[in-house]
């Protein structure tokens, strides 16, 4: 007796609802697992990782702060992975949106631009993020290059680019030599949408991403037609759907989204430049897509996981002695539970017998 | 003289991370799998590595052990890509992000341990670590996939894994070993990096060797001896750099270390460029999933 | 029907009661056959019937959920396709399995146990070859063979395993007229050695010239067993189908419009390495005209039709003029545009997207039939448009919103051509429109061709399918290594100079030594 996969003739749509959430229990069996063997009492650090930091008003400010970025970034790239357009790059992307963003708080400082400072700066950051995402999509319809490699090489090289920055030209100069750029002025900062907590307007930018995203997919043309792109090349290539269109689109839109998601952060929560600019929000947020199914809803929930991830690995350095890091592992289980669950979305587990007769068989053969 | 040769030791030192792990990625692409999760491996063999070089005492332990944690790694994703069908870029990028992450989270206590790393072998200069490795890894992929039946085996189940279904042969079995040779060849890598080349952990010491070994793979069309090659000219590439950073350069250190990741980039692009090469030599059946409807 | 013949020798293949299900579909439904040595045995049946499903039973790919299958008496169960050929099992398979970017020789020794594989194999290779006339070059890489020249290592392959029997799945869907007169003479040959051959075809005619047994499936169960040589094609298709083999009504037209298709001196580099370079190709389908191209498959088929669709513009926008308008530098969509439609070959990942519903496949090409408002999807108008070709083309599927991959590969293609004959084309293309369909869709699919040029509709068929074009067109012209014949009234020609042909291209000089390279099929 053995199990196997039988193909379905239609993929179920309640398996591709509970997939995730097989996922998320998995992965919380696992939490149970790894905290017993740690020598924490399981539930208490279950509580501490999951509950416990959005007890509080500043608590869930947080979740959804956290959340924003993570909500843009898997918007933009959800839109190029449907389409089979790997951008895997989002963190570079996120880098040059600050950079560019950052750089004209820093450069307008003082000149009074007033209510107009802070849309340049989303505009400069999606144009940032937008060129650094032009470099792997010019490079695949130009050269064939594979964008995965390219998009992921240039987020080292982002990192660095932001490292000489605030090591050089755009260092403090009353910052003690510390590797970060002057503070912003008030201006260049995004608006606090709940007192008493740092949750700010980007939630408003994320959300409206979210709308949007779902408009497009479900309603225009040229959605519809990148999602032929992805399920099936020759489809596409067949009905007129142009390949190298559905390449830029989907790069752009991500490194759009990701390039403002950069912006959120240097005029948010970090309010300067610093070496680093995101806790690795740009890779997590190829989990939340993954998890959201692709489907901007989806995103939304997935989002707010991702960053209760990110609470609940702070909460438990503090409350359990635990490291961070924890947090980079239960996202990585996650997403390898989800996609260990969507096998089900296609297929069905069937128990086969295996045929009794095998006996006979090699008798005979050894007749012969 | 002296000093050349010093150079050749070091150029072949800072290259074999990749050798082990391209080669190995090399073997998996063959047989028809496209594994994005090489970093992820790498950095848990270097870890895993490092912690049992530090508690036993025994490198070549630490290395076994690390070989053993990269094969796990693989076999890990085998289970997504070879038996329940999971897309394989999908699940290559959650191997890598989930190697990160556990790395990072293993190895959080050695950080700033010291171990006593693998030696230079006795004979001097030249010969190092990577002349053994070389002789007992490098060569054999190209031995294995052209000049043998097995070899010719992968190639074909790479080239069209219906035929090789249809004719008698059994393809997940055949990927599966390709992709945890795969892996032990990445943990190696990895084990490579933190118990002979640096000898020391730092969380994402790799910094993204698992990404260029997998560029690597296109720029050699998928031929080991290319390979090679490509991973010792990264080598220099790296070495250049550092170099130039000792001797005091006027340019700026960050735009020196720009050079690797960007020299990827246009070698992945110039090769690529060449549609016909790519479509001589890339296995036909390269990250797509196989499932005989049986 | 006669009786199995009771003689002293014993079956050398038997099956009984063997049931295989798939989910939705029963595949082999308790079926019987009776192989008996140095017989050549037809397994008859329409697409669908269960015959390579019975095949690859046979030959280990496939397990069966319920059965026995003796083997010269003896009870057996084969595992799989290595336990087949250490019985004596060998198959040829209708999609070869062999490997492009390998040797000949390397192919060959795949599919052997590594002791037989080393030894002198291509001094082995060579006496097969010599024996039966199968020239095949061991160092030669398959991808720059023929269809033909494949088969013969296919063939060459499992004679090196000393077969007692040989299974042929289809194989003349790929031949020349004449190259399976040759392949009937090495199967006689094999007969007079002792070897038994199944051979699964649903082509009457060659059955009816090559088999003394017939074993005829319907939906998955035995129908029948006949000798074929008694039979008539018509008593044989009753048995297949269980109705009479219809006929399409043709009307006779003449208004004959202008010139909706026009290809002037064609010539196009492949952009695959293993594909076939176009060669001066010139042809004009008017309004009213249906015009076939016939040509062994790998010819430059695949290449004409990505030029003609758009999906691989050409340089020259004079080589390709649609409706009066130079369109090769247009893409598919523009060429839409100007009242072209397109079946494709390859009806899933082409011609419909697997996994999306047929709403959604409708709006695939047809999204210019007001399915769309400022950039906008009109689903309601989507949905409309599917069910109107479910409707009139007799789709059977599990409503609009069913999956184009739950559809089975009739009731797809009917869609797919109703997709695009109901967005009122001036020009369609169509290629291998009934391949691999059951007949009762072929027929509508080619009565549906019939009166879109009744109606002054431009129609372009290219089929391997001779059969076929002599049916529906009214001109036909062959392709081959590229070389496109000028298209010659149907009732001027016939089956025997189409075949030369094919094999003889066009306008090309004398075979020279090098020619081999090129797809051909020696006669």
């Amino acid at each position: 007796m053995r199990l196997r996969l039988e193909a379905r003739p239609q993929p179920s749509r309640s398996m591709a609802w509970l997939s995730p959430l097989l996922a998320i229990l998995a992965t919380i069996v696992v939490g149970f697992l790894l905290f017993s063997s740690l020598g924490r009492n399981p539930s208490q650090a279950l509580y501490v990782f999951f509950v416990k930091p959005v007890e509080t008003l500043y608590g869930i400010g947080e979740l959804l702060l956290k959340a924003s970025p993570l909500m843009l970034c898997a918007i933009g790239l959800a839109a190029g992975y449907r389409a089979n357009v790997w951008n895997i790059g989002a963190e570079g992307q996120l880098t040059l949106g600050a950079i560019c963003g950052g750089g004209v708080a820093l450069a307008l400082e003082g000149v009074g631009t007033g209510a107009v400072l802070l849309p340049l700066m989303l505009v400069a950051g999606a144009v940032g993020g937008m060129a650094w995402a032009a470099i792997p999509a010019w490079l695949r319809n130009r050269c064939n290059a594979n964008e995965i490699l390219v998009s992921l090489m240039l987020v080292y090289v982002a990192t660095l680019l932001l490292s000489l920055l605030v090591q050089g030209p755009w260092r403090d100069p009353e910052g003690f030599n510390f590797p970060q750029s002057r503070m912003f002025a008030d201006a260049a900062l995004l608006p606090v949408l709940l007192p008493g907590t740092r949750l700010n307007f980007g939630l408003v930018i994320a959300l409206a991403a979210v709308a949007l995203g779902w408009i497009f997919v479900r309603r225009s043309l040229t959605g519809f037609q990148m999602r032929v792109a992805g399920l099936a090349p020759a489809a596409a290539n067949y009905a007129g759907i142009s390949m190298q269109r559905t390449v830029w689109l989907g790069m752009l839109i991500g490194g759009a989204a990701a390039g403002i998601a950069g912006v959120g952060e240097a005029a948010g929560p970090i309010g300067q430049l610093l070496p680093s600019m995101s806790p690795g929000y740009g890779f997590a947020a190829i989990i939340v897509a993954f998890v959201g199914r692709l489907h901007p809803f989806g995103i939304l929930l997935a989002s707010l996981l991702m960053s209760l991830l990110y609470l609940g690995g702070e909460s438990a350095q503090i409350g359990l002695a635990l490291p961070s890091a924890v947090t980079g592992l239960f996202q990585g289980a996650l997403l390898f539970f989800l996609l260990a669950a969507d096998v089900l979305v296609n297929f069905r587990l069937r128990i086969v017998r295996d045929s009794s007769i095998a006996g006979a068989a090699h008798a005979a053969k050894a007749g012969i | 003289m002296e000093h050349f040769a010093t150079l050749a030791a070091l150029t072949l030192a800072a290259g074999t991370p990749l050798v082990f792990a391209a080669l190995g990625e090399l073997v998996a692409e063959r047989s028809g799998v496209l594994n994005l999760g090489v970093e992820g491996m790498m950095l848990v063999g270097a870890v895993v590595s490092f912690i049992v070089t530090a508690t036993t005492r025994h490198p070549w332990l630490g290395v076994a052990a690390g070989v053993t944690a990269g094969a796990a790694m693989a076999l890990a994703f085998g289970v997504l890509t070879l038996s329940l069908m999971a897309n394989q870029v999908a699940s290559g990028l959650a191997l890598s992000l989930f190697g990160v992450g556990l790395s990072a989270f293993i190895g959080l206590d050695y950080v700033s341990a010291v171990v006593e790393g693998i030696k230079p072998l006795a004979i001097p200069q030249v010969s190092d670590i990577p002349v053994v490795g070389r002789l007992l890894f490098a060569h054999s992929p190209f031995v294995y996939l052209f000049h043998t039946r097995a070899g010719l085996i992968v190639r074909a189940v790479g080239e069209s894994p219906a035929s090789a279904h249809a004719i008698g042969y059994s393809v997940a079995r055949i990927r599966y070993l390709c992709v945890i040779f795969g892996g032990a060849c990445a943990g190696l890598g990895g084990a490579y990096m933190a118990v002979a080349y640096t000898p020391l952990w730092t969380e994402g010491m790799t910094a993204g060797r698992g990404w260029i070994a997998l560029a690597l793979v296109v720029f050699a069309t998928w031929k080991p001896w290319r390979a090679l090659g490509g991973a010792y000219l990264f080598g220099g590439v790296t070495l250049a750099q550092f170099q130039a950073q000792a001797m005091g350069s006027e340019i700026p250190s960050q735009l020196l270390s720009m050079l690797p990741y960007i020299a990827t980039i246009v070698v992945l692009t110039l090769i690529s460029r060449d549609a016909i090469a790519i479509r001589l030599n890339a296995p036909a059946s390269l990250g797509k999933p196989f499932h005989p409807d049986a | 029907m006669s009786a199995p013949p009771v003689a002293l020798t014993r079956p050398r293949l038997q099956l009984s009661g063997i049931a295989k299900a798939y989910p939705g579909v029963v595949a082999n439904d308790r079926i019987d056959l009776c192989v008996m040595p140095g017989e050549i045995h037809a397994v008859l049946g329409e697409n669908g019937a269960g015959k390579s499903t019975l095949m690859k039973i046979i030959y280990g790919v496939v397990k069966p959920d319920a059965g026995t299958i003796r083997w010269d008496g003896e009870l057996v169960t084969i595992a799989n396709p290595g336990d087949a050929r250490a019985l004596g099992i060998g198959m040829v398979f209708q999609h070869f399995s062999l490997f492009e970017s390998l040797t000949v020789g390397d192919n060959i020794a795949l599919a052997l146990d590594a002791s037989e594989a080393k030894h002198g194999l291509d001094a082995r290779i060579s006496e097969v070859s010599a024996r039966y006339g199968l020239a095949v070059e061991p160092r030669r890489r398959v991808h720059s063979l023929s269809a033909g020249e494949r088969q013969r290592v296919e063939i060459v392959r499992c004679l090196l395993q000393k077969p007692r029997l040989l299974i042929m799945d289809e194989p003349t869907s790929v031949l020349t007229p004449q190259a399976v007169d040759k392949l009937f003479e090495t199967l006689r040959r094999l007969k007079s050695e002792g070897c038994s051959i199944l051979y699964i075809s649903h082509k009457l005619d060659e059955i009816r010239a090559l088999c003394e047994r017939a074993t005829v499936l319907r939906s998955g169960r035995v129908s029948g067993t006949c000798d074929p040589r008694t039979e008539s094609p018509s008593s044989l298709a009753r048995m297949m189908t269980g109705a009479d083999l219809p006929h399409p009504r043709h009307r006779q037209t003449s208004q004959r419009g202008d010139g909706a298709l026009l290809v002037k001196r064609l010539s196009l580099k492949a952009d695959d390495p293993f594909g076939t370079d176009l060669v001066d190709v010139e042809l004009a389908v008017r309004s009213g005209q249906i015009v076939g191209i016939a040509g062994v498959s790998g010819n430059g088929q695949t290449e004409l039709l990505a030029a003609l669709s758009g999906e691989r513009p050409v340089d020259d926008p004079a080589a390709i003029e649609l409706n009066g308008v130079a369109a090769g530098r247009l893409d598919a969509a523009q060429r839409r545009a100007l009242g072209l439609a397109f079946v494709p070959e390859e009806r899933l990942g082409r011609g419909a997207v697997p996994e999306m519903s047929l709403v959604e496949n409708a709006l695939l090409t047809a999204h210019r039939q007001g399915m769309t408002h400022r950039g906008f999807v009109r689903l309601d108008a989507a949905r409309a448009y599917a069910r109107a070709v479910i409707g009139q083309f007799q789709v059977k599927a599990a409503g609009a919103y069913a999956a184009a991959r739950s559809l089975s590969g009739g009731n797809l293609q009917k869609f797919i051509v109703g997709r695009e004959v109901l967005q009122g084309p001036r020009v369609l293309i169509a290629a291998q429109p009934t391949w691999g369909v059951d007949i009762g869709a072929s027929a509508l699919i080619r009565q549906a061709l019939i009166d879109l040029r009744d109606e002054g509709v431009a129609v372009l068929v290219v089929s391997e399918e001779l059969e076929e074009l002599f049916e529906v067109c009214d001109a036909i012209a062959v392709i081959a290594r590229g070389r496109l014949s000028p298209p010659k009234p149907t009732h001027e020609t016939n089956v025997e100079e189409v075949g030369l042909l094919m094999s003889r291209p066009f306008g090309a000089e004398p075979r020279t030594g090098n020619a081999h390279a090129e797809p051909i099929d020696a006669p």
